[in-house]
């Protein structure tokens, strides 16, 4: 384009547009992505469920009622190829939200298109595969970080030849702004995770082959509704990205260092409250990473207006689809050229955080590269999270429906009888497994032995590639669980730092102030300092919420014993009993609450544990009563911001339960 | 309420669905404990955390039925004190090792000690998180504690506590944090401590060559799996004790990375140094410092000063009937206090 030509001899193609979406099983899940491809879907975006996230198959413990719950279940191939069928996976763009268990998700997909008559040369998608920011903020780790890294080095390096137009990692800003990022913070942990990769991938490709592999690395990145400075946000991180490719790389070819990226927008801001608003909320997040052509999107998902109730349903997925579908059809944004070129204000923006970015990459930096610093960025986190839910206590930050313009009629979209969401049928779960069962009991069982036996050999080698061992053994039959097991046993087990014990103390506020005499108060007269287990039981990993609640509790002086994510009920039991704790916080957003809240209730009861339970999560009113009937004592949702509200009903719930006299604060 | 949807379901209102159980008495917890009831082990530590009036008398009763008169001889667990500076691995170390004795089919405690929040009071005890147990296996047995404003020492309550349940189990541990204060306090309590040290990190070789700190039974080279760095560290740590004149001190180097290396030979070193060590000797001494803490956390420097020093103290407590629990060796300092007063 030559000076002066603000319009495109040819207006632009649309971005790849493509809904988040699986559930209940493989057969429901291939009918909803037949019927969002009908509606002018362009890819496809696979949710997997938590189990198959984690690496475990839909009969194991820790995957009690959460089969089926946030994506779909998948064990085996045949799992992939009924999930696939009828979908042509020549022309297909696929995305698979799956990262610990990646390298088997992926050979999944090649055996699927195997059977299809596809080749994997032909295949074209993305794993996302960015196990830092699982670590750091989703929770779907399943092995130590050095193996985890050489997973994905392997993967990157088995994908640059053998399935060369596949985007081996998808490196996660995401994540980071839902735990609480700020936007310099999202783009220098983000930049750093991708240079962790890199260093790992440099000691296993010639280096001939690096500035491919550069070119092949894609990012994954969130938008909030501040976005014009979130727009801002993506061109700081094109400029960087394309620095690091010169300079630390030695990417030649600028095609090689341009940053691609693909988007879903901001879940974090969405409310409970009002959920209709959420809808704006979306649009112009979704104007964040279009409107500027130099930093335009490559592929975006939205949400859906309802997230912070509950799983959304295919008519909710449909209306953000379409939002998508006016933007890039309806509307004249293709046509022109950047129309950011020479903005005095975005520049100096995109400077602003491009320098924000680079201080806080070299502190990353001193602490040894980003696989080192998990436990420093984890606790600036945590911080970054805390300042933000105190802005919007405060009222500093506003948010409509929530700390401003409260007031409102009743909302029709959320009269149905379910609350206007998706509720997973619970026997899916049982089919599921009876499914399993008999895949296991068909398949030949020998062959799927040796090829876990040559996996394990594998893996304990360190400088084999794991990919083929693991196509091989998609190739064989075996299963989910059984892959990561194999990879457990040599790897080991892992417990990801939980940021909050590093976290600072909290501001010294007159309302902490009160709270603090009041837990004072309590405590002399329970003869020990108030004690407070909050617990994350099931495999949701989305721990932001455990964590605030955590540090507040311990800013108010309590005692707070807090274990990290994935616990089972008897593991929470066993440490209410052992830490004689007296009130029991639960932490749950995946959906598996009816299952797994009554569970963890009756392991306190058979552990002889009195202590009162509260539970916070997205905990749709429908299934109030049942959680009360299961001994629940109190109930926050994401509507119920005010933390320091929540401690002060916690003080008072212990004192009631222990007999010691209220006092109104 | 803020938001107008949260529900609390009632309790608020003092109604209760079962009734508290009362809590079981000093006395009686300490019978359980004599007949190694592991299951009294979470209600021990309440009450000895507990310090409403009243609770002091409690305590004095369990720790009476412990005492060496009541069991006729020195509890029978070994108590393991596993102490360093903060980074050095400890609570994966821990894991390792309860799995280890687990596996020998030794009951263990582990009371572990964290730092506490000076602001706020309250503390984030997340120790635990990082010791893999069977939630069904009912002879392990955890337990945090914030130190409670003690700076790098013990929690008022974990001395009583590793007394009380050293009668039932038969591996008490205590974890601490810091270099310096705290493994001497932890030395007053344990049999055995063991000083773990991270590879590249000279802090314990620079305190044990300076004589700030006292050489520990056993020290602990974590992260062995770090290569040349963990080499070092085991050869530097060899010579300082030479030149300490401390060849017993064995150095032992660990990895706690899968698969783990060195624990056997950890809790070999362990189990040695214990049982070349005159038990009833120290066990002695650790009531007699235990005693002294307790008036000192009741009584302050001014209690200290009518006893005439923390040094005369202890040359008195020194001469006391070594039959005497700790909570009449309190007693005693406090009536000798007022005498002197």
């Amino acid at each position: 384009m030559s000076d002066g030509e603000h319009r495109l001899a040819d207006p632009d193609r649309p971005w790849m547009m493509r809904t988040y979406a699986g559930h209940s099983n493989p057969r429901r899940s291939n009918e909803l992505y037949r019927r969002n491809l009908a509606k002018g879907q362009t890819g496809l975006s696979i949710a997997f469920d938590l189990p198959t996230q984690t690496g475990y198959d839909s009969d194991h413990e820790l995957a009690r009622g959460e089969v089926g719950k946030v994506g779909v279940p998948i064990s085996h191939r045949g799992d992939m190829a009924a999930l696939l069928d009828g979908i042509p996976l020549r022309e297909m763009n696929t995305s698979m939200t799956i990262n610990a268990t990646a390298a088997w998700l992926l050979a999944l997909y090649i055996v699927a298109a195997e059977e299809q008559g596809v080749g994997e040369d032909a295949l074209q998608g993305t794993t996302q595969n960015d196990i830092i920011k699982e670590y750091l903020s989703r929770g779907t780790y399943a092995f130590p970080p050095k193996p985890s890294m050489r997973l994905i080095a392997d993967m990157v390096a088995y994908t640059v030849e053998q399935v060369p137009r596949w985007n081996p990692i998808n490196v996660c800003s995401y994540h980071l702004q839902e735990a609480g990022a700020t936007p310099v913070q999202e783009i220098a942990y983000s930049m750093s995770n991708a240079i962790a990769v890199l260093d790992a991938v440099r000691e296993r490709v010639p280096q001939d082959l690096m500035g491919r592999v550069f070119g092949r690395i894609s990012f994954f990145v969130n938008a909030g509704v501040r976005f014009i400075e979130e727009h801002a946000k993506l061109r700081a991180m094109a400029e960087l990205w394309d620095e690091i490719g010169r300079d630390r790389y030695d990417v030649e070819d600028p095609r090689h260092r341009r940053f691609r990226y693909g988007v879903q927008v901001n879940s974090l801001g969405l409310t409970e409250a009002q959920p209709e608003n959420n809808v704006q909320r979306i649009v112009l997040e979704a104007l964040a990473v279009t409107l500027g052509r130099n930093a335009r999107a490559r592929a975006i998902q939205l949400p859906a207006w309802n997230e912070a109730l509950g799983l959304p349903r295919p008519w909710d997925q449909q209306w953000s689809l379409r939002i998508q579908q006016i933007l890039a059809y309806e509307t004249d944004l293709l046509e022109y050229a950047d129309v950011f070129e020479g903005s005095r204000v975005m520049d100096a923006l995109v400077a602003e955080l491009a320098d924000g970015a680079r201080a806080e990459m070299a502190i990353v930096e001193e602490h040894g590269g980003a696989v080192e610093a998990v436990p420093y960025m984890k606790a600036a986190l945590v911080d970054s999270h805390r300042e933000r839910v105190r802005r919007i206590e405060s009222g500093d930050q506003p948010v409509v429906g929530i700390n401003r313009f409260t007031e409102t009629e009743p909302s029709p979209l959320t009269a149905d009888a379910e609350g206007g969401i998706l509720v997973v049928d619970p026997a899916v779960e049982a089919e599921q497994i009876a499914e399993l069962e008999r895949w296991r009991g068909e398949r030949d069982q020998a062959a799927v032995e040796d090829a876990l036996l040559e996996l394990a050999r594998v893996a304990r080698r360190g400088d084999e590639n794991i990919m083929p061992a693991t196509i091989a053994a998609a190739r064989a039959g075996a299963t989910t669980g059984e892959w990561a097991q194999t990879l457990r046993a040599v790897f080991g087990d892992y417990r990801a730092p939980t940021g909050v014990t590093d976290a600072l103390a909290g501001g010294g506020d007159e309302e902490l102030a009160e709270l603090r005499t009041e837990v004072d108060r309590v405590s002399d007269a329970l003869g020990r300092r108030l004690k407070f287990l909050v617990g994350k039981p099931g495999l949701d990993g989305h721990s932001n919420g455990a964590e605030q609640i955590a540090v507040r509790a311990r800013d108010v002086g309590m005692d707070v014993v807090y274990e990290g994510i994935r616990l089972t009920p008897s593991q929470i039991a066993a440490s209410a009993l052992q830490e004689g704790v007296h009130v029991i916080g639960l932490s749950i957003l995946s959906g598996s609450h009816p299952h797994l809240i009554p569970a963890v209730t009756e392991a306190l009861r058979d552990a002889g544990v009195d202590a009162p339970v509260v539970v916070g999560g997205i905990i749709p009113e429908a299934d109030w009563p049942a959680l009360r009937a299961a001994g629940v004592a109190a109930l926050y949702t994401p509507t119920d911001f005010d933390l320091n509200r929540m401690m002060r009903d916690i003080v008072e719930l212990v004192a009631a339960e222990t007999g010691i006299a209220a006092k109104s604060l | 309420m803020a938001g107008a949807r949260a529900a609390l379901f009632g309790h608020v209102t003092g109604r209760r669905v079962t009734p508290a159980r009362p809590a079981p008495s000093g006395a009686e917890l300490g019978a359980r404990l004599r007949e190694r009831d592991l299951t009294a082990a979470p209600a021990v530590l309440n009450l000895v955390e507990n310090r409403a009036p009243g609770g002091r008398e409690e305590v004095a009763a369990l720790l009476s039925e412990v005492s060496p008169a009541a069991l006729e001889g020195e509890p029978s667990a070994h108590i393991v004190g596993v102490t360093g500076p903060p980074g050095a691995g400890k609570s994966s170390l821990l894991s390792e090792l309860v799995g280890a004795w687990r596996a020998q089919d030794r009951s263990v405690a582990v009371l572990t000690v964290d730092p506490t929040s000076k602001r706020s009071g309250g503390a984030l005890l997340g120790d635990r998180a990082r010791i893999a147990f069977d939630p069904s296996d009912r002879k392990v047995f955890i337990r945090s504690t914030a130190a409670g404003g003690q700076l790098g020492g013990l929690a008022p309550a974990t001395r009583a506590a590793a007394q009380a349940l050293a009668t039932a189990f038969d591996v008490v541990v205590i974890e601490t944090v810091g270099v310096g204060q705290s493994e001497t306090d932890v030395a007053d309590v344990a049999d055995t401590v063991a000083v773990v040290v991270q590879p590249g990190s000279g802090d314990v070789l620079q305190f044990l060559k300076a004589g700030i700190m006292e050489v520990p039974d056993v020290l602990v080279v974590n992260k062995a799996d770090l290569g040349q760095v963990a080499v070092s560290a085991e050869r530097d740590l060899r010579s300082a004790l030479r030149a300490l004149d401390a060849p017993d001190t064995e150095v032992i180097s660990v990895s706690c990375l899968p698969p783990p290396r060195g624990i056997e030979e950890l809790i070999a070193a362990l189990d040695t140094h214990r049982e070349r060590t005159d038990l009833s000797e120290r066990r002695l001494q650790a009531r007699r410092a235990h005693a002294l803490a307790d008036f000192a956390a009741e009584h302050g420097e001014r209690g200290l000063r009518s006893l005439g020093g923390r040094r005369e103290a202890e040359r008195w407590l020194g001469a006391a009937d070594p039959g005497l629990d700790v909570p009449t060796l309190t007693r005693a300092l406090e009536e000798r206090a007022m005498e002197d007063a």
